[in-house]
């Protein structure tokens, strides 16, 4: 008979390998890093583009440009476009976020030359017709009205505005946004940002020489430079923890967003802090979902994050709760900050935070795309891959002594921003 | 491709072995051979209801997720009307960690009162979450019955409505697991930096002293062919009007699901589909319009659903819908747009292979339909297929008197 009680013995992840990505040097400068690894013949071409010169009086300029770029270019229509791509089974992306603004190509190695053609074009030759503008603003003020019905997706727009302001982190865009959108700022932002020292290309899969040549071939030539730009800098101070609530009375639940200004990934307490946002709120078995779902069934999923962006890093809480235990939520919510600011973590559960936060690190390097991402991570903070070696040194040797330090320096619910949309 | 051995332990339970020492990592998945289709429907919504309660502890072990937790492990589980799924994801190294847990759990839950009590409240907030709380969110809700009216697809995984979750009781919960949690009715998959014969070692360890149980024999009411046409109007809070069409189409075994598949990717796949660059570019009447496949194992719905323009009626965006649909009905696909789809299927199987869960969930799913093997093939069986195929299969699907049509309209 075997033993069914008693636990198999296990090993703490010791090894972790990640596959470096290698740096390049077109032959106009720009800089292309490769991760070569996989068995299938496919790559992920990744082009990466700072967001620039912000300019609140067109908050949308940015977004629009990137999404809008397999719109037309000056030889293609946006039907020919598409057909170029999904003739060969590729999949062409458009990816935004608050730093980058990216162009990402997926396809069968043996169809890159012909898809990247395509890459090419939209990059630097996009045009922004003047018909698709007017459908772009269109779809996506339809969408905005969908989206501004959804307490969650509201609750993310309060919270981001309280915490940066009118930054491009922190703007709500309104229907007014869209509609005094303007071709000639779209080509104006186009040909400032999508130039060779604005871009960064990130190649992963199975990488040979041929590959990097044609990658070089499409975007080491014939390509103008560009102009100075200015990066978009901007402070941001933690605020006094003020309560914002958005009253819906049909809501049957209501979100709930709470955080607050923290560090980014280039400060020494950020791997540490990583280690207390698990314990937190950062996985399953976390104390907010072994309380607030698991305990009072509050809620579906409750989670904690620590966001690094280049400009700020930030902390936040979010959930989606039943309406009538809302005030309940907030006050538990509130506890569990506290208890980590007052008790000692136990050493229990300290080792089982840690072997987690390992183990889910080594099963985020799946594959070459995974080790990509891992790399632009360290990229885009001015880090190199030192970085991961303090991480994981970090997980495996803190503290609870450390982390309730950390606790009372970060984590103060009265300083947090209190986000609740629905009823409370 | 995707390799795999294969073994059948005496208890009945199916062992897949797929080895991939590219990744230090192991997969485990196991499939119960059990969905929402199998609900009595007075009970819906518990075969889901039953996977959150597979987290509340079992026979000899109090806890499912920390013990997993503890030596580097995640896990998930997802229902579906046909299927219950559990995938964990850990070091290799601590394989066996999960051949405990996964084995304790198929022998005997521990049938905690204090974990139904709170699931059924989890779950009541998932139910309003993803269903209630949103706009349109309880589309599957009214569509499910108006398309089905005997086969239990008429409901979704979550359930009919609140009630049958609340009411949910321990009996229930005993009796489901007795009926469809034992080896005869499970496959599992293991995956990553194993090898073959360590893990069959370990699964005759683990799971082999588990007793067989009942095969449960399926034996669900067919759903008569629809002979007229069906609609419905729902008035709500919502901004955009919308339409939700379903049609009637072949099983995920029939080659004809082959057929509807590819039909839905020229319809809807990519920004050079059909429905996009017609009704949402040219003539600007949609501002999203999508169409897809449930796959379901059961014959399934072929599914075309779009929010209007503003201003856009109604009967015209559905007209308009039908002239895409005719066309289709009538003239046979270009050649270099029935490659062009065929080519998205090849590269969509060739990117699933650089995911160690997909490979293992895509092997369990295909044992399910009666050999994994097939996993392999699929690309084939899509590569087949002409543009007369299509044509024929269009004519079968798209006709009126076997089209549920729901009007989601803005007050």
């Amino acid at each position: 008979m075997i033993e069914r009680s008693i636990a198999p013995a296990f090993k703490q992840v010791e090894h972790i390998e990640l596959i470096k990505a290698e740096q390049y040097s077109l032959d106009n400068g720009v800089n292309l890093f490769v991760i070569n690894a996989g068995t299938q013949d496919l790559v992920r071409v990744e082009l990466l583009f700072n967001n620039v010169n912000w300019n609140l009086s067109r908050p949308l300029q940015a977004y629009s440009v990137n999404s809008m770029l397999v719109e037309g270019t000056s030889k293609y229509t946006a039907l020919e476009i598409a057909e170029r791509v999904d003739y060969y089974g590729a999949f062409l992306q458009t990816d935004f976020n608050f730093d980058n603004s990216a162009v990402t190509l997926y396809t069968l190695t043996k169809h890159l030359r012909s898809t990247l053609a395509v890459v090419k074009d939209v990059v630097t030759d996009s045009v922004f017709p003047e018909e698709e503008l007017e459908t772009f603003k269109r779809n996506q003020k339809q969408k905005l009205s969908v989206n501004l019905e959804k307490n969650d997706y509201i609750s993310r727009r309060v919270f981001n505005q309280a915490l940066f302001g009118n930054t491009i982190y922190g703007y709500s865009a309104g229907f007014e946004d869209y509609d005094k959108l303007q071709r000639d700022d779209l080509v104006s932002y186009f040909n400032l940002a999508y130039r060779p020292n604005n871009c960064t290309i990130v190649v992963s899969g199975k990488v040979d020489d041929g590959t990097i040549s044609i990658i070089n071939e499409f975007f080491g030539r014939d390509w103008d430079k560009g102009v100075d730009l200015n990066a978009n800098l901007f402070s941001f101070t933690v605020k006094d923890g003020t309560e914002h609530y958005v009253e819906r009375p049909e809501a049957l639940q209501s979100a709930i967003r709470i955080g607050k200004i923290s560090v980014t990934r280039n400060h020494p307490d950020f791997p540490a802090l990583q280690v207390l946002n698990t314990v937190l709120g950062g996985y399953f078995g976390s104390r907010l979902m072994a309380n607030i779902r698991e305990d009072k069934g509050y809620t579906y999923g409750i989670g904690s994050a620590l966001i690094s962006l280049q400009n700020a890093g930030y902390f936040f809480i979010a959930s989606e709760v039943g309406a009538q235990v809302c005030s309940s939520a907030v006050a538990e919510i509130e506890k569990e900050i506290n208890l980590l600011r007052t008790e000692l973590i136990q050493p229990d559960e300290l080792a089982l935070v840690k072997n987690y936060m390992l183990g889910s690190f080594l099963g985020g390097l799946e594959n070459a795309f995974s080790h990509a991402d891992k790399f632009k991570n360290i990229y885009f903070s001015g880090l190199d891959y030192d970085y991961y070696t303090r991480y994981i040194q970090t997980v495996k040797s803190v503290t609870a002594e450390q982390l309730m330090e950390l606790a009372n320096f970060y984590l103060d619910f009265n300083s947090c921003e209190k986000v609740i949309v629905g009823k409370k | 491709m995707v390799l795999y051995n294969r073994s059948v332990l005496s208890n009945g339970l199916k062992v897949l072995v797929h080895e991939d020492f590219t990744t230090p990592m192991a997969v485990v998945n196991v499939l119960y051979d059990v969905g929402a289709r199998d609900e009595d429907p007075e009970k819906t919504g518990f075969a889901h209801l039953f996977e959150h309660l597979m987290f509340g502890g079992s026979i000899n072990i109090p806890s499912y997720d920390e013990p997993l937790q503890r030596v580097g492990g995640e896990n998930n589980a997802f229902t579906s009307n046909d299927i219950t799924n559990y995938y964990i994801t850990l070091p290799a190294a601590n394989l066996e960690t999960a051949f405990w847990l996964e084995s304790d759990r198929m022998l005997s839950l521990a049938f905690s009162e204090k974990s139904l009590e709170v699931q059924r409240n989890v779950v009541c907030e998932e139910f309003k979450q993803r269903y209630l709380n949103q706009p349109y969110g309880d589309v599957w809700l009214k569509l499910r019955p108006l398309a089905y009216k005997t086969h239990p697809y008429q409901w979704a995984t979550i359930g009919k409505e609140l009630s049958h979750i609340e009411n949910a009781t321990i009996e229930d919960v005993k009796a489901f697991f007795a009926k469809h949690y034992n080896p005869a009715n499970a496959i599992l998959v293991v995956g990553g930096a194993v090898k073959t014969a360590e893990v069959l070692e370990m699964a005759e360890k683990w799971f082999g002293s588990i007793p067989t149980g009942e095969k449960y024999l399926r034996s669900l009411p067919a759903e008569a062919e629809q002979t007229e046409e069906r609609r419905e109007i729902i008035k709500a809070d919502v901004p955009l009007n919308a339409i939700y069409k379903t049609f009637h189409m072949p099983a995920r075994l029939d080659s004809g699901y082959y057929e509807a598949d590819l039909l839905s990717d020229i319809l809807s796949r990519g920004n050079s589909s059909r429905l996009y660059v017609s009704l949402v570019k040219e003539q600007k009447l949609f501002s999203e319009l999508n169409a897809y496949v449930t796959g379901s194992h059961d014959p399934g719905l072929f599914v075309i659903e779009g929010k209007l323009t503003e201003g856009v009626e109604p009967e015209l965006a559905e007209a308009a819908i039908w002239t895409e649909l005719e066309l289709i009905k009538n003239e046979l696909v270009p050649q270099e747009e029935l490659t062009k789809v065929k080519n998205k299927i090849e590269s969509t199987m060739v990117f699933a292979e650089m995911s160690l869960l997909d490979k293992a969930m895509n092997l369990a799913f295909f044992e399910l339909l009666g050999n994994a093997s097939e996993l392999n093939t699929e690309t084939q069986k899509y590569a087949v297929l002409t543009a007369e195929d299509i044509r024929r299969r269009a004519n079968k699907i798209f006709r009126r008197e076997n089209s549920s049509t729901l009007l989601y309209l803005a007050n």
